[in-house]
């Protein structure tokens, strides 16, 4: 598909999907019935804008615009009243409705602006097709800049750099007990490791093992690091804290052993798994720890 | 089927991560142990649990889980609820037990993955 065929059809998409209250002014501009045309003709020209639904204690009665004005003045009926130059049979649209029904309307009507209206009845917002040009372009940037994001990929920073061998080393501080931010570092490695454009089944096992080992680092240390050292052919995750320490490391690796006290459990950590899935999901786990000093996780992924 | 479609078969209410709701379900799980949910969940599962603090997202997030159904009418506090909509992961609450819920899945054709790709 070409460049235009696929900018157009995004175009369609976009219509489909774009819902009118996403693209629609908000502050609308209102008169009501008994504003004369010449007040009129000064609130279009002062607000730059080419016309106005008109309501009559909150409900949509009419719209009136330019047109409507020139022929008012052309008539000399300047003390006319909105009433009775405007019109009545009014084409509305419903803000949940996409964009396409606006279009539609447009292209069957001869009208200027639609009155966006919410399932209730009551006026929200206007459209008119400024509105809907500018929501498109819009949006088609934030998607363009998304799908540029996408594509951009880090990884050519190893081919650039020329050395024997190329490690790029991330850094994170986990703070003791933070269960809001807990999982940060890891989801930040994971999203690091798909811009290097790394295979997503070693996306899937890094992060996976990341995260259990931030979790440890939260929930049983002072605070710690991860460190995460990627290179080409392997990674290397290490999880290093300043204590307390673990006492028995053999009944740390059993599965299902925990240390963690109940109100952690509770929140569903601390089921003793931790350990067992990093080892199940990477290639070497050495743990080492001393007693009132500190531990050091380190996880490695061998790439093919 | 969609998320959106487990919504309305399962009448859920949705109070987070609308953006997700067009996403594929590719099975499910369920359990309120973090790591277990790591070890056995699979991309695009709904995950049935009672847990409703912030790091379930985390979690859906790391595993890019397709949603979070919330169950025994747990409400997720606003920390939770604004991770949620940030990564697009919907949460949706509901009053039953995660059993009947589970089961409910069952019956609509949700099954458990079977790759839960480990290696």
């Amino acid at each position: 598909m070409d460049r235009v065929t696929s900018e157009f059809t995004k175009v369609q998409e976009l219509i489909y999907e774009l819902k009118i209250e996403q693209i629609m002014t908000e502050d609308v501009i209102t008169v009501t019935p008994y504003c004369s045309m010449r007040e009129l003709r000064r609130i279009l020209r002062e607000r730059g804008i080419s016309g106005v639904p008109v309501m009559e204690d909150d409900e949509l009665v009419g719209v009136v615009d330019l047109e409507d004005v020139v022929k008012a003045l052309e008539e000399g009926a300047f003390t006319a009243s909105v009433a009775e130059r405007m019109t009545t049979n009014v084409q509305t649209v419903r803000a949940d409705e996409t964009v396409v029904k606006a279009v539609n309307l447009f292209s069957m009507f001869d009208v200027g602006r639609l009155p966006v209206v919410e399932a209730e009845g009551g006026l929200v917002g206007i459209l008119t097709k400024g509105d809907i040009v500018r929501g498109l372009l819009w949006q088609m940037g934030v998607r363009w800049q998304a799908e540029e994001i996408e594509h951009y990929r880090a990884s050519h920073i190893f081919e650039d750099i020329d050395s024997d061998e190329t490690t790029l080393i991330l850094k994170y501080h986990v703070e003791p007990h933070d269960f809001v931010s807990g999982g940060e570092a890891s989801s930040k490695i994971k999203r690091a490791l798909k811009r290097l454009g790394a295979h997503p089944k070693v996306v899937r096992r890094v992060a996976l093992a990341s995260y259990e080992a931030e979790m440890n680092v939260m929930i049983h240390s002072e605070g710690g690091d991860i460190v995460a050292e990627i290179g080409t052919d392997r990674i290397e995750i290490t999880a290093i804290d300043e204590g307390p320490g673990i006492a028995d490391i053999e009944k740390a690796l059993e599965p299902g052993f925990s240390t963690a006290p109940d109100w952690i459990r509770e929140l569903g950590f601390g089921a003793g798994m931790g350990l067992s899935n990093i080892k199940a999901c990477s290639d070497e786990m050495y743990l080492e720890s001393e007693v009132g000093v500190g531990t050091r996780l380190r996880i490695i992924f061998e790439l093919e | 089927m969609t998320v959106q479609e487990i919504v309305e078969k399962l009448e859920l209410k949705v109070v987070a991560g609308r953006s997700g709701l067009h996403k594929e379900v590719t099975g499910g799980y369920a359990s309120d142990l973090l790591s277990c949910v790591i070890a056995g969940a699979s991309e695009g599962n709904v995950w049935v649990t009672l847990q409703a603090h912030p790091n379930i997202v985390a979690v859906a997030d790391l595993l890019e889980l397709a949603c979070i159904v919330v169950s025994e009418g747990m409400e997720p506090d606003e920390e939770t609820l604004g991770r949620a909509n940030e990564s697009g992961i919907p949460i949706l609450l509901a009053e039953e037990s995660t059993f009947t819920l589970v089961g409910k899945l069952f019956q609509v054709g949700i099954r458990e993955s079977e790759d839960a790709d480990q290696a």
